[in-house]
């Protein structure tokens, strides 16, 4: 499958591979260079092959309370939240974020490799009264992450975008078009997920590039900066065959309602032992891997999920599920990497302490 | 894409440059596109033996770990120190600043030139291997 930016990326020179069977840009020039930018200026990411959902009517809030972990009561109109959607058992099936749009309709983003799942689970558990539309068909998705997203915002459609607080979902007209944009992302960055008509996405797209300053960035600059903020990932720091608690506990979840998987977390977390979710700091620029064993005192403690080289740290970090007693900060830790124990440090999440993501609009 | 005529390759994307006294191994133009950023180079000991084919050491980028084999056999007589610190000479200067080692060939062995061609390398190139 093609996003419809497809084009931009083959004209940028992109270097093309496939992703949950959709054709996706990994790297247009170089992604060290491309995490750098993001970090210090301002990129832009395609992000239409993530699924994102419309859910609909009166018994909507009551339907997603059940199906969706985070509270949704207490959520404002315009205002998002983070959580997962969790089987029987308490297993992952996918982490997403759930907007309200009005009293009696929300908006869920999910990832791409678990839309057609997901879209069966939820339209399996709504309300005969409940409609879930599939967004896709009328919008495209773009990411615009980086200190400078503002200024590029501005600069690209000559109109200042309106103050957005973190997490916040709004209607803004650009180019003479209703556009929606939420002040979310996966960098760790200050910036926005643009939602544009179809037709028109890639005219967006481009006076991003042209004259807002913007550069492209792609999966591979995208993983980098997730890694650097400890955000977990579908398929490897999340899936069915654990549940949530490894991850800060009942966090991103509200136990005081009745979701699917509650019970199984909420007795894993009694039982507890379980595995956690750790950030290891390596000593050099050798990477671990998802898969390599971790130990402590020759014992195996866990398992590396993500690890790559950190460019803004200098230095390989990895997150691993590890034993409670390995998880402590300060630990020291192996990997085995090939055969050699690389030394590792536990540190605390984010490795990278100083994106901008929760920045307040006066402090541009 | 950049194949120069003087050097050798394998289909592995391994280039081989004969320095008369030692083989100098690198990876291709095309193979540091393919990897995109190179973080790091995992160096074999000097005075290791290699056979021709085997895994002689380890370049990683941030998507990947990638095996480099010895394109001739022979006593590794010298790795690349500079890489430790600017491994993305590997991208930036293949040929050049990004060498790997150099490896000194076993007698009589005359792999050196069965190694393919720039011409030969640079068909498999275009096939996409």
């Amino acid at each position: 499958m093609r996003t419809p930016l497809y084009d931009e990326h083959v004209r940028l020179g992109a270097r093309i591979v496939d992703f949950s069977g959709w054709e996706m840009p990994v790297v247009y020039g170089g992604i060290i260079e491309e995490h750098r930018f993001t970090r210090e200026h301002c990129s832009l990411f395609d992000t239409c092959h993530m699924g994102k959902f419309e859910i609909r009517g009166r018994a909507a809030q009551a339907d997603l309370e059940r199906i969706l972990t985070q509270p949704l009561a207490a959520l404002a109109p315009g205002r998002g939240a983070y959580g997962y959607i969790l089987n029987e058992k308490g297993g992952v099936l996918d982490d997403q974020i759930c907007f309200r749009r009005s009293a009696d309709c929300f908006w869920l983003i999910v990832n791409a490799g678990t839309t057609p799942s997901n879209e069966e689970w939820v339209r399996s558990r709504l309300s005969p009264e409940s409609v879930l539309v599939d967004l896709s068909l009328r919008y495209a998705k773009f990411d615009v992450q980086g200190p400078k997203a503002r200024e590029s915002m501005d600069r690209a459609f000559g109109a200042a975008m309106p103050d957005m607080k973190y997490f916040h979902l709004r209607e803004v007209d650009l180019l003479g078009t209703s556009c929606m944009v939420s002040r979310t992302g996966y960098t760790g960055e200050f910036g926005y997920e643009l939602f544009t008509p179809i037709d028109s996405c890639a005219d967006f797209w481009r006076r991003l590039l042209a004259g807002g300053g913007a550069r492209p960035a792609g999966l591979g600059a995208r993983d980098t900066l997730r890694v650097e903020m400890g955000y977990p990932l579908y398929g490897h720091e999340l899936g069915p065959g654990r549940t949530p608690a490894g991850i800060g506990g009942a966090r991103f979840m509200n136990m005081d309602k009745d979701f699917t998987g509650r019970d199984a977390v909420r007795s894993e977390l009694e039982r507890g032992g379980f595995n956690v979710l750790a950030g290891l700091r390596l000593e050099g620029r050798a990477s671990a891997r998802n898969g390599d064993r971790v130990v402590m005192d020759g014992v195996p403690v866990g398992e590396v999920t993500s690890g790559l080289f950190a460019p803004s740290l200098g230095v390989a970090v990895a997150m691993a599920y590890v034993a409670p007693s390995a998880a402590a900060p300060g630990a020291r830790l192996g990997i085995d990497v090939r055969g050699r124990l690389l030394p590792a440090k536990v540190v605390g999440l984010p490795f990278h302490k100083s994106g901008t993501c929760r920045r307040k609009e006066n402090e541009t | 894409m950049n194949i120069p005529e003087d050097l050798r390759y394998t289909k592995s994307h391994e280039w081989a440059r004969d320095a008369g006294a030692y083989v100098e191994v690198g990876i291709s133009d095309f193979a540091q596109h393919q990897l995109s950023d190179v973080t790091y180079v995992d160096l074999p000991e000097i005075g290791r033996h290699v056979n021709a084919g085997e895994e002689v050491a380890v370049v990683e980028s941030i998507k990947a770990a990638s095996d480099i084999y010895a394109p001739v056999s022979g006593v590794v007589a010298e790795v690349n120190p500079a890489l430790s610190e600017k491994p993305e000479a590997v991208n930036s200067d293949p040929y050049g600043e990004g060498w790997m080692l150099r490896i000194t060939p076993d007698a009589g062995g005359g792999e050196f030139n069965k190694l393919l061609s720039a011409g030969e390398y640079a068909g498999i190139c275009e096939a996409g291997h």
